[in-house]
């Protein structure tokens, strides 16, 4: 069935058919309508969730991890502070190895405030310990929702998992999106077994002093989890694509094959990107797009092609775009552009000129300094 | 009133805990167990209780114990309680068992989130008054003139009253207790088991250390608080408020065991003045003067 | 089975916590109320209720609650040997 409908409302419809048993969740914008559609959901009893109307995100993220340590499969959204917010807790939820899945509406940092789309949010929350994906279009985003409760909750993985897009751009806007029979969502998706949990008949104790030569083994664990990841995303990508029509695996590559230049970006530039690709292909130009649906895990053996240009919609301070970094030191020629900060709008004509930039050797801060 | 040679016999703190010698907390949470029995979940933030459990890969608690952030334990406790629910796990009780620091400071706004949601659950603050777990540290509970290792002259200002503060939110069961009598805590503990919705405990819980007394004097102190007056006992059950054990006497006139008799046990209090002194007086003697005129009608 | 920081009841976790003692508690039967404030007071649950309340040495930590709680003087803090 197809369903017209903004980002956060097909990602709320998507939390909704996963069939969470607890959510909370704490309103910002631009990710309020998630949580205001969820609400309604659960009120009108078309999901069977408790919903904890949080005081504050970190409380959000502490509320899941109490419930999935107990056994309940959750759900949270947020954006930007309320992002940050968490991020103690976060790494809690990475470390205590909890399938939390959350959908994180990308939006700016400040002071001052600023509610447009940007990235620097997620990006900060690199080394939680989370699976990262990024939604270019409404239809990926409910796609999202789903694999990531599936892969999070894999036995060799066991990590938490967010699903990010554009505050705005994607949460707003209404795009049409395949919606599966809820009977085909509980197919795909079993019953979440869980890794431990607070059980009366077999008392435990979770989270006491760690011993250093204990530690060490337990992030070491959750370490091997992440690549593992890699494999199992691309195996529940290509599984969903056998049962709904539409295959993920780690990235999404456009008229890469016989490119000379290859444009790595994620999320709405992505979008626009495949417009600029085929403009430019018109014009001759051997370009190709990378459409970098997971962040993390890092997909590194996928990114070897002679000549990238990556657009990164964040910037970490002194170092320049945290994706081109990622990348950048394996042998190719990589030029980076940090473009759509703060919310600058960022099109297809754009991304084209970003192009003739990076042929003429340029990088750098699009467009107020590139050399 | 159950007599302390018919408390149940059932041991879920294990011998061997990392608990300083007489320490307070181990005392008040071997009877709250008692009351509480095994379909208990425990949430304990950052906090003397959270190292108390000893080393992974051992733990000396028996019942399932979540340890968590330092601020967030009602809100984790909150998702425990839903998860219960939406699992319908039935009679299994999530507690929170936090001290001052994660109560009164750091850990109040989850309380008070959790606690106007009408969390299904306990949560007890054990009170040593100081953040004790880092060090002798102040805490929004430590009282006026104590000494701490951040109030070195001596703490300047008194101390808030979380009960109070957790009885402005209409919760059903609001209750202060402390080691010295364990069979009133034992029966609060069993009254707030048998209701439903966000109950409350505080535990006056002296740290010798901290508090600076030798450690055998651990229940006698705290039974001197209340004789004094420093702490109250009493539960409030859907805003009706009985005053408890010894104080319940104090309020219905028995004269207070002048404070000094308590302060004198401590060195944390060794440093007082005169003028401390008078004004740890006035609060005490403004503070039952405030119960007796709102609480004394009975 | 994933590495996560869950732990497991084990009396003893921090080893015998008995050797930390300085001075022993000693109760004497014939004095002996069995009122049972020791075993309720101990912070170590090292007091167990046998005929007479006894200790476990292994895990006494030697604070001297016990004693100091005692009603009729029955416990003695004695000083260990070694």
């Amino acid at each position: 069935m197809i369903v017209i409908d903004t980002g956060n409302h097909i990602s709320a419809l998507a939390a909704k058919m996963a069939k969470p048993h607890v959510i909370a969740a704490y309103p910002i914008t631009p990710q309020t309508t998630i949580v205001e559609r969820l609400a309604q959901y659960v009120e009108n009893g078309e999901v069977n969730a408790e919903f904890i109307r949080v005081e504050s995100e970190h409380s959000a993220m502490a509320a899941c991890i109490g419930a999935a340590s107990v056994g309940a499969r959750t759900f949270t959204a947020t954006s930007s502070h309320g992002l940050l917010l968490m991020h103690e807790m976060l790494h809690w939820a990475g470390l205590a190895r909890l399938p939390i899945v959350m959908v994180n509406v990308n939006r700016a940092l400040g002071p001052g405030w600023n509610i447009w789309s940007d990235l620097n949010d997620s990006m900060s929350q690199r080394d939680t310990g989370w699976i990262q994906f990024y939604a270019s279009s409404v239809q990926e985003a409910y796609d999202n929702v789903i694999q990531a409760y599936k892969i999070a909750e894999n036995e060799e993985v066991m990590l938490p998992a967010m699903v990010c897009y554009d505050g705005f751009i994607l949460s707003h806007t209404s795009m049409p999106a395949e919606i599966p029979e809820q009977r085909e969502v509980d197919e795909f998706l079993p019953e979440y077994k869980p890794a431990w949990k607070m059980d009366v008949e077999k008392p435990a104790t979770h989270g006491n002093i760690v011993p250093p030569e204990y530690y060490i083994h337990i992030r070491y664990d959750m370490h091997l989890a992440m690549k593992k990841a890699k494999k199992v995303i691309q195996e529940v990508g290509e599984e969903f694509g056998r049962k709904f029509g539409r295959e993920y695996g780690l990235i999404q590559d456009y008229r890469c094959d016989d490119a000379d230049y290859v444009i790595v970006t994620m999320s709405a530039i992505a979008a626009e990107g495949r417009v600029a690709v085929d403009n430019l292909r018109e014009k001759g130009e051997k370009v190709g797009l990378v459409n970098l649906t997971t962040f993390r895990p890092f997909p590194h053996e996928m990114l070897r092609y002679d000549k990238m240009i990556v657009i990164d919609r964040d910037i970490s301070p002194g170092l320049g775009g945290v994706v081109y970094n990622e990348i950048r030191g394996n042998g190719s020629e990589v030029y980076g552009f940090m473009a759509g900060l703060g919310g600058m709008d960022v099109n297809y004509k754009d991304i084209e000129r970003i192009y003739e930039l990076a042929k003429e050797g340029k990088e750098g801060l699009y467009p107020i300094e590139v050399k | 009133m159950v007599a302390i040679k018919d408390l149940p016999l059932d041991e879920k703190i294990l011998k061997g805990h990392a608990a300083c010698p007489g320490c307070p907390i181990t005392i008040a949470l071997r009877t709250a167990l008692k009351a509480l029995g095994e379909k208990t979940i425990l949430v304990i933030p950052a906090s003397c209780s959270a190292v108390v459990q000893a080393l992974y890969p051992k733990t000396a608690f028996n019942v399932p114990t979540l340890n968590i952030a330092f601020e967030a334990a009602a809100s984790a406790a909150s998702g425990v309680a839903a998860a219960l629910k939406a699992l319908e796990k039935k009679d299994i009780l999530p507690v929170v068992w936090a001290g001052d620091g994660g109560s009164y400071d750091i850990g109040l706004q989850a309380l008070s989130g959790a606690l106007e949601r009408g969390t299904d659950f306990i949560y007890v603050c054990y009170n040593n008054q100081m953040y004790s777990n880092t060090g002798i540290q102040r805490s929004g509970a430590t009282p006026y003139g104590a000494w701490t290792t951040t109030t070195w002259s001596g703490k300047k200002e008194r101390q808030k009253e979380l009960a109070e503060i957790v009885m402005a939110h209409h919760i059903p069961y609001v209750a202060t207790a402390t080691i010295a009598y364990p069979t009133d805590l034992y029966e609060k503990m069993k009254k707030a088991k048998e209701m439903k919705g966000p109950r409350y405990i505080e535990i006056l819980a002296p740290c010798p250390p901290g508090w600076r007394f030798d450690m055998s004097k651990t229940v006698e102190m705290s039974r001197l608080a209340v004789e004094t007056g420093a702490w109250v006992l009493y539960e409030m059950i859907d805003g009706k408020m009985e005053f408890t054990g010894y104080s319940k006497r104090l309020l219905a006139g028995k004269e207070r065991k002048p404070v000094e008799e308590w302060l004198k046990m401590q060195g944390r209090f060794r440093h007082l003045t005169q003028e401390d002194l008078e004004k740890i007086r006035e609060i005490i003697e403004a503070k039952w003067d405030y119960y007796k005129k709102v609480y004394g009608g009975n | 089975m994933i590495k996560t920081a869950l732990s497991t009841p084990t009396e003893g976790a921090m080893g015998k916590t008995g050797t930390w003692r300085v001075f022993r508690p000693v109760i004497d039967k014939e004095k002996c109320i069995k009122c049972w404030f020791c075993w309720v007071y101990c912070p170590d649950a090292a007091i167990s209720r046998n005929e007479y309340p006894e200790v476990d040495y292994d895990y006494c930590k030697g604070c001297g609650v016990c004693a100091n709680e005692c009603p009729v003087k029955a416990i003695e803090m004695r000083r260990e040997e070694k």
